[in-house]
């Protein structure tokens, strides 16, 4: 008996379209949000995360409604990211049915922010979303939106102090290996998840089935996040789950 | 399995009853959900679920702050009561989290994961809060004349369901065990008395055995 490491496929949205690109341009049209969903939970996807690219302020209602009918169809966890600025949007994204929401700027610029929404809606409520680029051997520096804008803040310390602050996750993405399709930043992954209590998904650079069983196995990930390998038909969540339960990861098969 | 009737989802202020009411209706057939703070409705009621996030403390003050706990008390007397996570902890005497008393419905205490206990078999650190999918070993409970459960039908012994919790049950006795999950250590992950049923998963979050085990107990007449 033993938990199960997750698969979670990633859908990027925008406009109501899920979308996929490298770095957040040449998007290319995935499909509908909530008939993705809906294959993935099919297929054994242990969660779902939707990632709200909108750039617009005006359309971010469109997520909350994206979020209402994936939760009436779909029985598995709903995380949402993108765009949350203040304990509202948490409540907002929550009452429409996700049930953890990630922070990731407004973390940085507001650390407040995930010591209040953990205190108001639980710990296992609040993802905090790290984007980290190596700047070092064996450093990396947290960067902030979409990777644009340096921190100087030091991702392992930083992801120390969000739990510290109250975070239930960590979703950690690699800015170097996002999009690049060549597998995890393992060393990044293995020196955050060695450094804190909490459970950290590993994101950012899956190209195989490999590389996910490397993200759990040599990266000490809890939980592994892709996108385009899903939703191009490359491979479905079940193949990757028994590609990792045949080289003796716990799966939920 | 539908039975017709009323189902209320008790709602103590704290978060969101949503996904629970969902998957209810999703399996509920002939029978009404409803999501209440109304100590009547709860009275009415023919089924009761008891869910509950967050930390037991601040649940605990928001039921009686709503006037719920008599409520509560005589539906786990006498019509069937389906606790869930927060709502299964709270039917205990005590919890560790935040040192404060429970219903005291089953007898035992509510403890954490002990620090120096969470290691896996290969010698790994296990992550608390215990998060995520995990199996569920299946027992009869107390007052119960079959080997499993009846909650339990149709679903496979030691099929994964999706837990997130910090702190678990440790009943006084051993008899109202209904299923038990590794984590560590292995901790009570349901138990079961007469016409009590409590999880720690989240059933109305593990896809299609979760929907089973709703279904169940939307027909169950214990």
């Amino acid at each position: 008996m033993a938990l199960a490491k997750r698969i979670i496929p990633c859908l990027d949205v925008t406009a109501g379209r899920v979308v996929k690109g490298t770095n957040f341009v040449n998007l290319r049209d995935a499909g509908d949000p909530v008939e993705i969903a809906r294959r993935y939970d099919e297929q054994g996807a242990d969660e779902v995360t939707f990632l709200d690219i909108t750039a617009s302020s005006d359309q971010r209602g469109i997520i909350l409604s994206i979020i209402e009918a994936c939760a009436s169809q779909v029985f598995i966890p709903l995380t949402v990211g993108g765009g949350v600025r203040e304990i509202g949007d948490v409540r907002r994204l929550l009452n429409a049915g996700a049930d953890k929401v990630s922070i990731n700027t407004s973390a940085v610029q507001n650390p407040d922010l995930v010591a209040e929404a953990s205190a108001k809606v639980g710990s296992q409520c609040i993802v905090v979303a790290i984007d980290a680029k190596e700047v070092a051997p064996g450093a990396w520096e947290v960067f902030t939106h979409g990777g644009r804008t340096r921190t100087g803040l030091d991702a392992v310390a930083w992801a120390r102090r969000v739990q510290e602050l109250g975070a239930g996750e960590i979703l950690l993405t690699s800015m170097d290996r996002d999009g690049a399709r060549s597998g995890f930043d393992l060393a990044l992954t293995r020196a955050v998840s060695d450094a804190v209590d909490i459970p950290v998904i590993a994101s950012g650079g899956v190209g195989s089935l490999q590389h996910l069983a490397d993200g759990v196995s040599e990266g000490r990930a809890d939980a592994v996040l892709a996108a385009s390998i899903f939703h191009f038909g490359e491979f479905t969540i079940r193949e990757a789950k028994e590609y990792m339960a045949a080289r003796g990861i716990e799966v939920r098969l | 399995m539908s039975a017709s009737g009323t189902v209320a989802v008790i709602d103590y202020g704290m978060g969101n009853l949503r996904s629970v009411w969902q998957a209810l209706a999703q399996v509920a057939g002939e029978s009404k959900v409803v999501v209440t703070a109304d100590p009547a409705v709860v009275a009415a009621a023919d089924r009761v679920v008891f869910p509950g996030q967050g930390a037991m403390p601040d649940c605990m003050r928001e039921v009686d702050a709503r006037g719920l706990r008599g409520a509560l008390v005589d539906a786990a007397r006498n019509k069937p009561f389906l606790g869930i996570c927060i709502g299964l902890q709270m039917l205990f005497e005590h919890s560790e989290e935040g040192d404060v008393a429970g219903l005291g419905i089953f007898a035992g205490r509510v403890r954490r994961f002990p620090a120096s206990q969470m290691v896996d078999p290969a010698g790994l650190r296990l992550k608390v809060p215990h998060m995520g999918w995990n199996r569920v070993q299946q027992a009869a409970g107390s007052g119960c004349r079959t080997a499993a459960h009846p909650l339990w039908a149709n679903i496979a012994d030691e099929e994964r369901f999706y837990f997130v919790h910090s702190y678990y049950v440790d009943p006084a006795d051993s008899t109202v065990v209904a299923g038990t999950t590794g984590y560590g250590i292995p901790f009570t992950s349901a138990v079961a008395r007469d016409n009590i049923f409590a999880v720690q998963c989240h059933p109305e979050k593990s896809a299609r055995a979760g929907l089973t085990l709703l279904a169940n107990f939307i027909g169950w007449k214990p």
